[in-house]
């Protein structure tokens, strides 16, 4: 799960991770009250879910409580179109007002999980700023790494070791230790998946602040933190997606013609890679699940039916536990009850397939049914031109 | 033969007492898996259909000789169920629970170090020995008694490759699941050198997805010298970058773990790597000469 910025900054922040002072907005005219709180000068900052925000428009520098107005004024309301957010941009409903510091230098600081250590990994270089992928590609080096046990935290040494490769002395070096321990408990203690504080802020006093924040959870931790989940942001989510959630459906949004409905992870992205090598482009990535009911089914027909790119429908099932004939009695049900339009092309494998063919074959409905998958694949790209 | 289970694993279901765990290791037993034993705690004394439930898997081990473990219990308790099966000196740990928490696994792998068990998964079906012993969820029906050794991170994906594998008249010797995860247990490499070190394994399927290098890692023991035929599949060659496609390991972060890149190093490795999984059993045949 994403956050935005500013919420990213306030968990940090409980954690001892030093942020600038800050408030969020909604509408223009209270930028004023806040810009003078943090006595004039201050930077506006679009919340959306996606990097790239600088040089899309989405932040800018006001000297005095006029500016701050302004800016934000020119970017609520704005589509924020960055490399990170498609061709449709983000609408921009929020903006952090925060006060303006002075840099001396621009770190870099994250926290990821390495999988092949199976433990996280803090991350540190001295290009601030910059995409971390970036640095790995141009300057290897520059990026000093950190393994850590998340019980037992990042030791003082490991900070110490990313402090001195950084080249940091007196109060900073002081001001980095206590920063990076900060990061560290936060991540292990919010299960975060992954955090950035990019750029990390060295002011000419020495101080040292998280200038830009992002973080991401384990979903599968959502669980034990209640107070995280309420921070999920629906408008930054793509409405199918949000459609799919609530009946527990895995459903991917992607930009391709042909929907898909596949019980699996792995054979659902196996679909998707054999309808691209027919010369087709899937509409989602769709998982039912393995406890694919007639519900389910219906439900996650809908949710694919609904996207207007959608030219034909490919069902993909191997029954395991899952049994053919259930699938094939939800897909009829399902087909009927919405009235499908489209062509859909019905590929049924496993326990009690031929079951399942007779309830597809006898329903009247005009179903195109497939024995194999690039039967299948070749048969739903044709249908969907 | 096979790897790690056969005729002589004896199985305690950790959460046989739950609806998953009472399904599944029903049908594992009429498999002919020796399903000896049953743990819930709180549930001790009781008995699933005739199996016998015990508090802890120590009194199982005690009273049933159980050395392998198959696990049905939901993610927050899961960690702690695989911790106490190993705890209790079982050598095989099989867990079929999707959903841990990433940082519940990171503390059972530092567990596990020290200990003498082997875990497959989480998030997986399970292994499978075609005609000795089946842990897991897998649709027994699809698989023979034969030489192909499979190993995979998908569930569904496996039982495509199985089934096209069977009908060509390749059986399988073991087909290990080994997870969607981002922390697991056993990795690709663990299962290519058991299979490697089969005599009765012939050739392997490997199906990978996108995320992580463990597919890299994998190619890199296939080309310091293997003496077998692998074909592999990897999954989401189409999948967009930054989205997690269902597995929470599937997944391509700061432009890494592209099928892309899995493919070149597999291919490189000397692996036949085929497109579309419709090609995976056709392409194993092709490869020893059963076409």
């Amino acid at each position: 799960m994403k956050i935005h910025e500013y919420q990213a900054k306030q968990i940090l922040a409980r954690f001892g991770v030093a942020v600038p002072r800050g408030e969020l907005i909604t509408e223009a005219p209270q930028a004023r009250a806040v810009a003078e709180r943090l006595d004039g000068k201050v930077v506006v900052k679009a919340q959306v879910h996606a990097g790239g925000r600088g040089k899309a428009g989405g932040v800018k520098l006001a000297s005095d409580p006029d500016e701050a107005v302004e800016a934000a004024s020119r970017i609520l309301g704005m589509r924020l179109i960055s490399k990170q957010t498609g061709p449709q941009g983000r609408l921009v409903r929020r903006v952090l007002v925060e006060e303006a510091l002075a840099i001396a230098r621009e770190l870099y600081l994250g926290v990821v999980l390495d999988r092949n250590v199976g433990l996280p990994v803090m991350m540190a270089s001295a290009f601030g700023g910059m995409e971390i992928e970036e640095v790995a590609a141009e300057h290897p080096e520059a990026i000093l790494k950190e393994h850590f046990d998340p019980q037992a935290g990042l030791q003082a040494f490991q900070a110490r070791k990313l402090a001195f490769g950084l080249g940091l002395t007196g109060r900073t070096f002081m001001g980095f230790m206590r920063l990076a321990s900060a990061l560290a408990r936060a991540c292990a203690e919010a299960d975060a998946s992954l955090a950035e504080i990019n750029p990390l802020l060295v002011t000419p006093d020495g101080d040292v602040l998280a200038l830009d924040a992002k973080m991401t959870f384990d979903d599968n931790a959502l669980f034990r933190h209640p107070e995280i989940v309420e921070m999920r942001d629906l408008d930054e989510e793509d409405p199918y997606e949000v459609e799919a959630s609530k009946f527990d459906l895995n459903y991917i949004k992607l930009d391709g013609s042909i929907g898909c409905m596949v019980n699996g992870a792995g054979l659902a992205m196996g679909t998707m890679d054999i309808i691209k090598h027919h010369g087709g482009a899937p509409a989602n990535f769709l998982d039912v699940g393995g406890g694919a009911s007639q519900q389910r089914v219906e439900n996650a027909f809908r949710i694919l039916l609904s996207d207007p790119e959608v030219k034909a429908v490919l069902i993909n099932i191997f029954g395991g536990i899952v049994r053919c004939d259930m699938i094939a009695a939800g897909v009829v049900a399902a087909a009927r009850n919405l009235h499908v339009q489209v062509p859909i092309v019905v590929r049924l494998q496993g326990t009690n397939v031929e079951e399942g063919k007779r309830i597809l074959a006898e329903s009247g409905l005009a179903l195109l049914t497939a024995d194999t998958m690039a039967e299948a694949a070749s048969k739903v790209v044709a249908a969907a031109r | 033969m096979a790897i790690w289970v056969d005729e002589r694993t004896r199985v305690v279901v950790q959460g046989l007492t739950g609806k998953e765990g009472q399904f599944h290791a029903a049908r594992c037993r009429e498999y002919g898996t020796k399903i000896v034993a049953g743990m819930t705690p709180g549930k001790g004394g009781s008995s699933v259909d005739g199996t016998p439930v015990f508090n802890t898997v120590a009194e199982a081990r005690q009273a049933t000789g159980c050395n392998a473990s198959l696990i049905f219990v939901p993610p927050p308790m899961a960690a702690d169920a695989i911790m106490e099966a190993a705890d209790a000196g079982i050598e095989l740990i099989v867990c079929i629970t999707e959903g841990i928490p990433v940082r519940d696994m990171i503390a059972v792998k530092r567990v596990l170090a020290g200990t003498e068990s082997r875990l497959i998964g989480p998030n997986c079906p399970g292994i499978i020995s075609p005609g000795k012993a089946k842990l897991g969820i897998m649709p027994a029906h699809i698989h023979r008694e034969g030489t192909i050794g499979v190993v995979s991170r998908s569930g569904t994906l496996t039982y495509e490759a199985v089934d096209q594998l069977t009908k060509l008249g390749l059986g399988q010797s073991t087909g290990v699941g080994i997870g969607g995860d981002p922390v697991s247990g056993t990795s690709f490499v663990d299962v290519l050198r058991a299979f490697r070190d089969d005599p009765a394994t012939e050739g392997v399927v490997m199906i990978g997805e996108i995320g992580g290098s463990a597919e890299e890692d994998a190619a890199d023991l296939v080309a310091a010298g293997f003496g077998k035929p692998v074909v592999a599949f990897i999954a989401g060659q189409t999948a967009p970058p930054g989205r997690r496609m269902g597995h929470a390991g599937a997944i391509i972060a700061g432009g890494k773990g592209t099928a892309r890149e899995k493919m070149e190093a597999l291919t490189a490795a000397g692996i036949h790597v085929v497109a579309t999984p419709a090609e995976i059993g056709v392409t194993m045949a092709k490869v020893l000469g059963r076409a």
